[in-house]
C-alpha cells in the first residue's frame, strides 16, 4: 500500500497528493510518470510525476477530475492508500538528464503548460533552475478559478507568463498567442516544451513549426500496463509507431500525428461517460444512459 | 471399460460456458481418475517423462492414483513442478508428455494432464501444501519476473535455503497465468492465486509494482540491496503488430491489451472500473493460444468472432483442445487468409479488414510450409473490431539497462540451455525472455535448470 501524505485542493476540479512510495522517490526524473490504482477494483491511471523529494520518499502527482475514477480519487484523504503505485515509467525529459547539461545550457528555452500541464512541467523547470539554467514559462488556463502552482512556477521560472483565455487573470488569450507576441516583441527561444491537453500541443506545434522552434511534447494516450506490454498507447511519430510508455511520453512535436492521437484518446469515451453517470447517480442509477441494460 | 479410450471428462455445455467465464472443463472425479490412471501400463522406459520438459516421475504418480494415495502422488509430482494445477491446464499435452505415451499408438494415450490437475486440485482442496526448507542458508536471491519461470525458480532456491524475493512490474503476481490466460481455462482465485500462495508458503516474497530498468536495476540489486545472484525471467510481453494500413484505428488491439483489460483488470466484471470494447464483429488475426483466447473473450463479451490464420488448420499452433473448444462455442475459421490493410470511418474506427487468399508453397526454414497469396483473391470482411495474435518479442528495458547483459537481434538474452547462465556473471535467465514466446512448461524447465545452476554457484563462490 502507498499511502497519501498530503491533498489539497488547488483548484476547481484539481487536486494534489504526496504519495509515499520509496523506489519511485529515489528512481524517478522529470517528464517520467507513474501508474495507481485506487484499490481492488481500481482501472491503472497514468499520471505524471509532478515533484518529488527523496528524503520522505514522496511523490506528488496532480490530477483534474475528469471521469468516474479520478472523481472517485479524489474523495482519497490524507491517511488513505492506493493499492498500488509504479513507477517511474517512461523516459526522463532529454533536458533534465546530468550528462546533456553542457548542451542544455546552450539553449534559449520556453515551456508552455496547458491546464492541468503546469503539473508535469514544474519538475522540469525546477530542475533547469537547480543546475543554473533559466527558462521561460507561458502558464495557460481556461479561467483565473483554474489556475494554480503560479507561485511556485514563479520562483523557478526565468520569466513567467500567465494567460487565461477570458482575461480573468494575465494575458487575456491562450498559449500560443502569449508566444507569438513575445517573439514580435523580439524574444528569441530555440527549444520549446509543450505539455497540456492534445490540442493544445497540436496548435503549440503548428506555431513553433512557424516559428522554427524545435518543440518538445508530452503525450497522454491511453495507457493499460505502462511497460510496453499492450500497445495501448501507440502513436505515429514521423513515419514511426512508437509506445509513448516507453519510448516516450516525450516526442518531437513537430513529427507527432496529432489528429490521430486524438481519435485514439476518444475510444472508450461512451463507456467513460456511462461509468461516470453510474457515480453520480450511485444507487438511483437506472440506466438512463440508455445502453448499459440497467433498465432492463 | 473399452480400455483403447479415455475415460472422459465433464465440461461446460457449449452454448453456455460461450455466455459466461467459468472454467470450460470441469475436471475428473475421484472415481474416474482412479478409472483413468488404471489404463496406465506403468512402462519400465516411460517414455512419457521424456516429453515432460520437468520430467515428472509420471508412472509413479499415476500408480498412485490407481491406489487412491492422491496426497502421495501430490508429493511426487511437487518434486518435479511448482505449478501442477497450471500445467495440468495449459500444457500442449499432444506434443509433450501424451504424445508419447504408448497407449496412444493403437488407441487414446492416457489422460497425463487431466491426471495431474486432479492431483494438484485434490490437495488444493484438501490443504495439503510443499514442505519448506528446514533452514535458511542466508544467500539472497533476486527473481526478475512472477511468471511460471520465476515462481519455478524461487520455489526451488527457497526449498533449497535461499532467501528469494521475486520482483514483478505489475499489480498482480503470476505473469501470463494472470494477464494473459483467460479465467474460463485457468481460474484466477481458485487456482493461480492458490499456486502462488504455495510459492510464497516456500518463504518467496514477491514485491508488485517494481518495474526492473526503471525503479531499480539489476546493477544496483546486486551492488546496493545484496542479491548475489539474479535470475531474469522476463518473458516475452511486448507486443506485434503487422505494419498494414489503419493499424492504428480505433478498435484495433493487440491481444496483449484485450486480454489484460478482460483478465487482469477484470473488465468483463461489472464492478470493476476499467474498460474493454466489446465489438459486434470481432476478427481475431493469428492461428497461436493466445489468438484462441482472445477469440473465445470476444465471443464471451457478446461478438461474432473470426479467426483469420495465414496457413491451414493443420499448422495452427494453438493447443488441439484449445480449437476444439473454440470450434464447439461458434468461433468461425477462416483459415489460409491473410489482413491486407483495415478499413476505417470517417471518425477513426475500423469498419472492414481487407483479407487475402493464400495457398501453401514449399516449405521454409521453420519446416512448415510458407503461405503464398492468391493474386487478385482480395476480399472485404465487415468487422469493428480487430485484435492482432501475431506473437510477442522480449521487452528491452531490462537488457538495456544492466551492464554487460548480451542480447541475440531478436532482443533475446543469450543464456546457456542446460544453465540460464548469461554473459553477466551471476545473472541467469530462462523462458519467454531468452527463447521468445514458447509454453509455460518449457519456462518452468528453464526456471528449474537455472535454480541449481544458481545453487552450484552459490555454493562454490
Amino acid at each position: 500500500m502507498y499511502p497519501i501524505v498530503r491533498k489539497e485542493k488547488l483548484a476547481d476540479k484539481i487536486y494534489l497528493m504526496d504519495v509515499k512510495a520509496k523506489r519511485v522517490a529515489k528512481a524517478c526524473l522529470p517528464g517520467q510518470f507513474v501508474i495507481v490504482k485506487m484499490d481492488e477494483e481500481g482501472e491503472r491511471i497514468p499520471l505524471t510525476i509532478c515533484d518529488y523529494d527523496r528524503e520522505k520518499e514522496t511523490i506528488t502527482i496532480v490530477f483534474q477530475t475528469v471521469g468516474a475514477s479520478t472523481e472517485r480519487m479524489a474523495q482519497l484523504n490524507e491517511g488513505d492508500s492506493f493499492m498500488d503505485f509504479v513507477g517511474p515509467l517512461g523516459c526522463p525529459s532529454e533536458l533534465c538528464v546530468e550528462e546533456n547539461l553542457e548542451e542544455t545550457k546552450k539553449k534559449s528555452i520556453v515551456f508552455i503548460a496547458g491546464g492541468v500541464g503546469t503539473a508535469p512541467v514544474y519538475p522540469q523547470v525546477k530542475w533547469l533552475k537547480e543546475h543554473g539554467i533559466d527558462a521561460d514559462v507561458i502558464m495557460g488556463s481556461r479561467t483565473k478559478d483554474l489556475l494554480f502552482y503560479v507561485e511556485e512556477m514563479r520562483k523557478v521560472a526565468g520569466n513567467l507568463y500567465v494567460t487565461t483565455d477570458d482575461g480573468s487573470y494575465g494575458f487575456h488569450g491562450v498559449g500560443t498567442a502569449q508566444l507569438e507576441e513575445l517573439v514580435k516583441e523580439g524574444k528569441t527561444y530555440d527549444h520549446c516544451v509543450a505539455i497540456g491537453p492534445m490540442i493544445m500541443m497540436k496548435f503549440v506545434c503548428i506555431l513553433t513549426k512557424k516559428l522554427n522552434i524545435p518543440t518538445v511534447v508530452s503525450m497522454n494516450p491511453i495507457m493499460v500496463d505502462g511497460t510496453g506490454m499492450c500497445g495501448a498507447c501507440r502513436l505515429v511519430v514521423g513515419d514511426e509507431v512508437k509506445f509513448a510508455c516507453v519510448d516516450g511520453p516525450e516526442f518531437d512535436g513537430h513529427l507527432v500525428d496529432f489528429d490521430q492521437a486524438m481519435k485514439r484518446q476518444q475510444q472508450y469515451k461512451t463507456e467513460e461517460g456511462r461509468a461516470m453517470l453510474k457515480l453520480q447517480e450511485g444507487d438511483t442509477h437506472h440506466g438512463g444512459c440508455g445502453h448499459c441494460g440497467g433498465d432492463k | 471399460m473399452d480400455v483403447m479410450k479415455r475415460v472422459p471428462v465433464a465440461e461446460q455445455e457449449a452454448k453456455v460456458r460461450a455466455t459466461n467465464f467459468e472454467e470450460v472443463c470441469l475436471g475428473y472425479t475421484e472415481e474416474e481418475a482412479i478409472k483413468e490412471a488404471s489404463r496406465c501400463l506403468n512402462c519400465k522406459n516411460a517414455q512419457c517423462m521424456k516429453g515432460c520438459p520437468v520430467s515428472i516421475d509420471i508412472p509413479s504418480f499415476i500408480a498412485e492414483v490407481k491406489e487412491g494415495n492422491f496426497e502421495a502422488a501430490y508429493q511426487i509430482i511437487s518434486k518435479s513442478s511448482a505449478l501442477p494445477a497450471v500445467c495440468g491446464r495449459v500444457c500442449p499435452q499432444e506434443s509433450q508428455c501424451e504424445g508419447k505415451c504408448i497407449r496412444g499408438i493403437k488407441g487414446e494415450p492416457v489422460s497425463i494432464g487431466k491426471l495431474e490437475r486432479f492431483v494438484a486440485d485434490w490437495a488444493r482442496e484438501h490443504g495439503i501444501k510443499p514442505t519448506p526448507a528446514d533452514k535458511k542458508n542466508g544467500h539472497k536471491v533476486a527473481v526478475i519476473g512472477s511468471g511460471p519461470s520465476g515462481l519455478t525458480c524461487a520455489g526451488d532456491l527457497a526449498k533449497l535455503g535461499y532467501d528469494v524475493t521475486i520482483f514483478e512490474a505489475l499489480h498482480e503476481a503470476g505473469g501470463v497465468l494472470c494477464y494473459g490466460i483467460p479465467e474460463f481455462r485457468l481460474p484466477k482465485q481458485k487456482v493461480v492465486a492458490k499456486e502462488i500462495e504455495n510459492v510464497k508458503s516456500l518463504g518467496v516474497k514477491i514485491e508488485t509494482n517494481v518495474v526492473i530498468g526503471r525503479s531499480v536495476t539489476i546493477d544496483e540489486l546486486m551492488e546496493e540491496e545484496g542479491f548475489e545472484a539474479v535470475f531474469i525471467g522476463s518473458g516475452a510481453g511486448l507486443p506485434r503488430f503487422m505494419g498494414i494500413p489503419g493499424e492504428q484505428a480505433n478498435g484495433v488491439f493487440s491481444a496483449n491489451e484485450f486480454l489484460t483489460r478482460n483478465n487482469l483488470m477484470k473488465a468483463f466484471k461489472d464492478e470493476y472500473d476499467t474498460p474493454i470494447r466489446e465489438g459486434s464483429k470481432v476478427v481475431v488475426v493469428g492461428g497461436g493460444n493466445v489468438a484462441m483466447d482472445a477469440a473465445r473473450t470476444a465471443l464471451r463479451l457478446g461478438a461474432e468472432v473470426h479467426i483469420v490464420y495465414r496457413r491451414s488448420e493443420a499448422e495452427l499452433p494453438a493447443r488441439a483442445e484449445e480449437v476444439h473448444h473454440a470450434k464447439e462455442e461458434g468461433i468461425i475459421f477462416d483459415l489460409l487468409q491473410n489482413p491486407t490493410e483495415i478499413l476505417v470511418d470517417e471518425n477513426g474506427w475500423v469498419k472492414g479488414i481487407k483479407i487475402i487468399r493464400m495457398e501453401l508453397g514449399e516449405p521454409d526454414a521453420s519446416g512448415r510450409r510458407r503461405p503464398v497469396e492468391i493474386e487478385g483473391s482480395e476480399y472485404v470482411m465487415d468487422a469493428d473490431t480487430v485484435i492482432m495474435s501475431l506473437g510477442t518479442s522480449p521487452n528491452p528495458l531490462i537488457s538495456s539497462t544492466t551492464k554487460g547483459l548480451e542480447v541475440n537481434k531478436r532482443q533475446c538474452i543469450v543464456a546457456e540451455e542446460a544453465t540460464g547462465k548469461t554473459s553477466k556473471l551471476a545473472v541467469y535467465a530462462g523462458g519467454d525472455a531468452v527463447t521468445g514466446a514458447a509454453t509455460v512448461i518449457l519456462a518452468m524447465g528453464a526456471g528449474k535448470a537455472a535454480a541449481k545452476a544458481i545453487d552450484e554457484y552459490l555454493q562454490n563462490a
